[in-house]
């Protein structure tokens, strides 16, 4: 007998259906994984499960049964005493979904309240979830505490009503890979003890190999197939989640090219310090060493990929190293020349944000024939729209009618407009669906073919930088921690941060052996550990570690790695 | 008759002029046309715009100045009245010119106060005009409507002018400051907290009395009655314009400092790309719904903001009608027993309808442009 069962349901938006006869059921204790890209109607089915519709949507027909009970017959009083206790949710955002004015303690206390649990098992829930400390912990409020906490204690709210299903809406998705695999295990642990089934909302196949065990695959408010994990894993039998397959990093057909040995960006010591002001006459009293001290090469035509959890100081660097931001320290030369102020044209950048990062008020060409103006390079907007895989009819056309991968390709064709021989990429696709991100990823590996481009590609995603780079340097709290080809960084991972930072990271081989989590989450960098920076969170750490941060150790001629264990 | 070009009426039409050619710039403008095309959605907004295009066609037809020919005198050269009128004057010329002697009610066939009559007995006397006055007469006698209707102008000029010269300053001190930073943002800073620490009623009357006594030591600048009233309420724009500028700075400061992080503007500073040219086309465009909005939103608080002072004294020139000199006037009569209360509402109805009508289309055109107001 199924705890959920959904028949047809189908939510409406004026004359839209982004729901349209979606039908699956879900067994007590079992996890079901809704699979889909952004707006193919995942979170409105979850919320429809809740009766939690925004009021613009409504639903059009279809019925829900949950524990035996017709969900929508069941009267608001009822439903208010159905959330949290029957069914829980919870959300993507940590840091908007808690009360910033109430303590974790007491947003807690209030859900086991409504629901006749004991105020005392407030920090009860809190330890299950793995919050240390709960005592304290219970009486701070959001802010002080980290997103992967955050997340910890909405779980712990949820859970506060004992239900019988979870339904996590992209649960992870906010957190950096060692935070999200914490959470994920812990999850996976909650569900074990608890007998508690969940609805697994994600666009993440690492995450459905992890968690799941069936699978629906969501495509334009329609659920397209429906199959257990491992047969899905096997061979998935729909066609548009065969391309989800097809569209995974690991799965494009990796580089041909080469880079050639001459060297064209080296960055020495760069570092970037911003002053902490504090007080009534803003006096300066410390600083965060976003970037400290960090070295980097990129030949001609090669694709150097910086690795790291968010705020480590990847953008920072990128910045520095076109020097948008003044770096406190260190040198950039490109092509052999000492750059001291802004950038030369040769080097642009393409930004994260496809929609912070082109004027919503200037027309398409006027954006791309910015740079061009100013650097006074003759050249054609058409036909440069063509080469990034637009129409040159575009040109017309303002931002807004464009999608985050075509926004994103106008970003590139920007950068382009100039005849750069280097792009730095801020995390270029990591706003877009796997779909979208394959083709930017595949237009930026023929730009490089085509025009013999180098990037310094900044990214989070490890499978990204499998496809594009040829060599990989992984950054811990403004410093690279090891260095070295593809090869060396990704399969012979020598560095204890590196090969956690790999184990974390969601295979959709759903391997999950050799597994080695970090505790703990990366520290500040205004206030940054003694001695190695990695060493409070190391399962190696030394005495010398708590001491002296490590030099770099030489392991082969290209790969080196900071870290005691591998000190001569 | 002999057309007069005033300050103020040239500085009226140049703001009409530029209101329509910025509107014909933004049809242009794919979100500006969408913003007001969401305005005009709201029948609200379209009754109060409507009210204030009423508003405004009487005050261009008031701005239109002369001095009529005086009847000729045998043998001397043809003389111009030294009374500047006005079009709007000449279209209502039986309401001006339709005086009793004293106050009388609204529509009332004869005065308000009892008086010894010509065949020596005590009552109220005949009207001249009876039945003429829908707002009744003042203490001199002169129709109450007539003085409401010239009171839109001054209110117009004060909630407009005022913007249009505060407007350049406080558009490009606060995208410079926060474009720039460092000094040049401190200096900025440092004018307009120090400008906002003075309470503004003072500086606005120490200013407008330092006006009045240059004024008084030159008549000679000054042509006409008229020419002299006009300037004094220039100079009110002015002062007021100076002490209200810092509010919009500091908000397109802050707006600066948040869009100088984007990335577009970064891609542009990556481009070599000038200063000012960002500025230009990366910055300004983007604050215009700011501008757009604080702009309707002043001009009620400006409207309300001469009533005011004039009440106070150091608003308009007593001479020029406006609604602050007309309240201030009420103001004894209300003491009147039995009380004298039609100027007074006169004046507040007109008033307030101006205002009303400037909020609720303030409203709607917060709601169209302002990114974070709920749809
Ligand atoms: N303008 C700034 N002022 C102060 N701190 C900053 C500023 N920009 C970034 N930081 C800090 O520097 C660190 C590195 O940030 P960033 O380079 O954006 O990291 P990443 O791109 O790796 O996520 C973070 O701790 C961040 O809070
Ligand atoms: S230096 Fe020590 S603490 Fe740092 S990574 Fe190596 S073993 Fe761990
Ligand atoms: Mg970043």
């Amino acid at each position: 007998m199924s705890l959920l069962g959904v028949r047809d349901l189908s939510v409406a938006i004026g004359a839209l259906m982004p729901v349209d006869g979606v039908s699956f059921e879900i067994a007590p204790g079992e996890t079901f994984a809704l699979l889909g890209e952004s707006g193919c109607g995942k979170s409105l089915t979850a919320l429809s499960l809740m009766r939690l519709l925004p009021p613009a949507a409504h639903i059009a027909r279809g019925e829900v049964n949950f524990d035996g009970r017709d969900l929508f017959s069941i009267p608001e009083s009822g439903m208010r005493e159905l959330r949290g206790g029957g069914m829980a949710m919870i959300f993507q955002e940590p840091a908007t979904s808690l009360n910033p004015v109430m303590t974790i303690g007491d947003q807690i206390g209030e859900v086991l309240r409504l629901h006749g649990g004991r105020p005392g098992r407030v920090s009860e829930l809190l330890e299950a979830v793995g919050i240390p400390d709960p005592e304290r912990r219970a009486t701070e409020y959001p802010f002080q505490l980290s997103g992967g906490m955050k997340q910890r204690a909405m779980i712990a709210m949820a859970l506060a009503g004992e239900p019988k299903l979870l339904i996590a809406d992209e649960p992870t998705t906010a957190l950096d890979v060692t935070i999200q695999a914490q959470v994920l295990d812990l999850l996976k642990d909650l569900q074990r003890q608890m007998g508690m089934a969940m609805l697994l909302i994600t666009h993440d196949l690492g995450v459905v190999a992890r968690m799941a065990d069936r699978v629906g695959v969501m495509h334009g408010g329609r659920l397209v197939e429906v199959a257990e994990a491992k047969a899905f894993f096997r061979g998935p039998s729909h066609p548009y989640s065969q391309r989800l397959f097809a569209a995974l990093p690991e799965n494009l057909a990796k580089p041909a090219s080469q880079p050639q040995d001459q060297t064209l960006l080296e960055v020495d010591n760069l570092a970037v310090h911003f002053p902490i002001r504090r007080g009534f006459l803003q006096r300066t009293v410390g600083c965060i060493k976003a970037v400290d001290g960090v070295a980097l090469k990129v030949s001609r035509g090669g694709t150097l990929a910086v690795v790291g959890e968010s705020g480590c100081g990847k953008t920072t660097a990128g910045k520095a190293v076109l020097h948008l931001l003044p770096p406190t320290a260190g040198t950039v030369q490109f092509a052999g020349q000492a750059v001291t102020t802004l950038a030369p044209r040769q080097m642009q950048m393409v930004f994260q944000d496809p929609f912070g990062s082109l004027n919503p008020r200037l027309r398409i060409g006027q954006i791309i024939a910015e740079g061009m103006r100013a650097q006074g390079v003759a050249g054609e907007v058409g036909a440069l729209l063509e080469q990034v895989g637009l129409e040159a009819s575009m040109v017309a056309r303002y931002p807004h009618e464009f999608s985050g991968g075509q926004r994103q390709r106008i970003a590139i064709a920007r950068a382009l407009a100039v005849n750069p021989q280097l792009l730095v990429c801020d995390e270029p696709t990591s706003a877009l669906d796997v779909s979208v991100q394959a083709q930017i990823l595949r237009l930026l590996r023929d730009l490089q073919d085509s025009r013999g481009l180098a990037y310094l590609f900044i990214t989070h995603n490890i499978a990204v930088v499998d496809y594009l780079a040829h060599n990989v340097a992984v950054m811990y709290l403004g410093r690279i921690v090891e260095q070295g080809t593809v090869d060396d960084v990704l399969r012979n991972a020598r560095h204890p941060y590196t090969q956690a930072l790999m184990a974390a990271v969601p295979r959709i081989d759903g391997i999950v052996g050799q597994r080695l989590l970090v505790p703990g989450d990366p520290p500040s960098p205004a206030n940054p550990p003694a001695g190695c920076h990695f060493q409070p969170r190391c399962p190696h750490a030394l005495a010398v570690c708590r001491e002296t941060y490590p030099e770099a150790t030489a392991l082969s001629g290209s790969h080196a790695v900071r870290c005691h264990l591998f000190a001569a | 008759m002999k057309p007069v070009l005033l300050w103020s009426d040239a500085l009226f039409f140049l703001l009409i002029a530029v209101a329509v050619g910025g509107a014909w710039w933004g049809r242009r403008q794919a979100h500006l046309r969408a913003g007001w095309a969401q305005v005009w959605t709201s029948r609200r907004a379209r009754i109060s715009a409507v009210v204030l295009g009423i508003f405004f066609v009487i005050g261009c037809v008031d701005s239109l100045h002369y001095r009529p020919l005086l009847p000729q005198e045998e043998g001397k050269p043809p003389a111009h009245s030294v009374e500047v009128l006005s079009a709007l004057d000449a279209l209502l010329m039986p309401l001006k010119a339709n005086t009793e002697k004293t106050y009388s009610a609204p529509l009332a066939n004869e005065l308000f106060a009892k008086e010894t009559l010509d065949d020596g007995s005590r009552g109220f006397p005949a009207l001249k005009y009876p039945g003429a006055h829908v707002f009744g007469t003042d203490k001199v006698g002169q129709d109450v409507f007539y003085l409401t209707l010239k009171s839109i102008r001054t209110g117009l000029l004060i909630g407009t002018l005022t913007t249009l010269i505060m407007l350049p300053a406080a558009v490009l001190l606060g995208i410079v400051a926060g474009y720039l930073g460092g000094w040049v943002d401190d200096l900025i800073q440092y004018l307009y907290t120090t400008l906002n620490s003075i309470p503004g009623v003072l500086l606005i009357a120490a200013s407008v009395l330092m006006m009045q006594v240059i004024i008084d030591t030159h008549p000679d600048w000054f042509a006409t009655a008229a020419e002299r009233a006009d300037a004094r309420l220039l100079a009110l724009c002015a002062i007021l314009g100076v002490t209200s500028w810092t509010g919009l700075c500091r908000l397109l400061r802050g707006e600066t400092l948040k869009l100088r992080e984007m990335e577009y503007v970064q891609a542009a500073r990556a481009f070599g790309v000038s200063r000012l040219a960002i500025m230009l086309r990366h910055v300004l465009p983007n604050v215009m719904h700011i501008v757009l909005i604080a702009v309707v939103m002043d001009f009620s608080g400006l409207v309300l903001a001469e009533a005011v002072l004039s009440y106070v004294g150091v608003g308009v020139d007593p001479n020029t009608i406006s609604f602050g000199t007309m309240i201030n006037a009420a103001r004894l009569e209300l003491a009147r027993e039995p009380m004298v209360w039609w100027s007074l509402a006169a004046a507040f109805v007109f008033m307030f309808a101006m205002v009303l009508a400037a909020n609720l289309l303030a409203d709607a055109v917060r709601d169209a442009f302002d990114p974070r107001a709920a749809k």
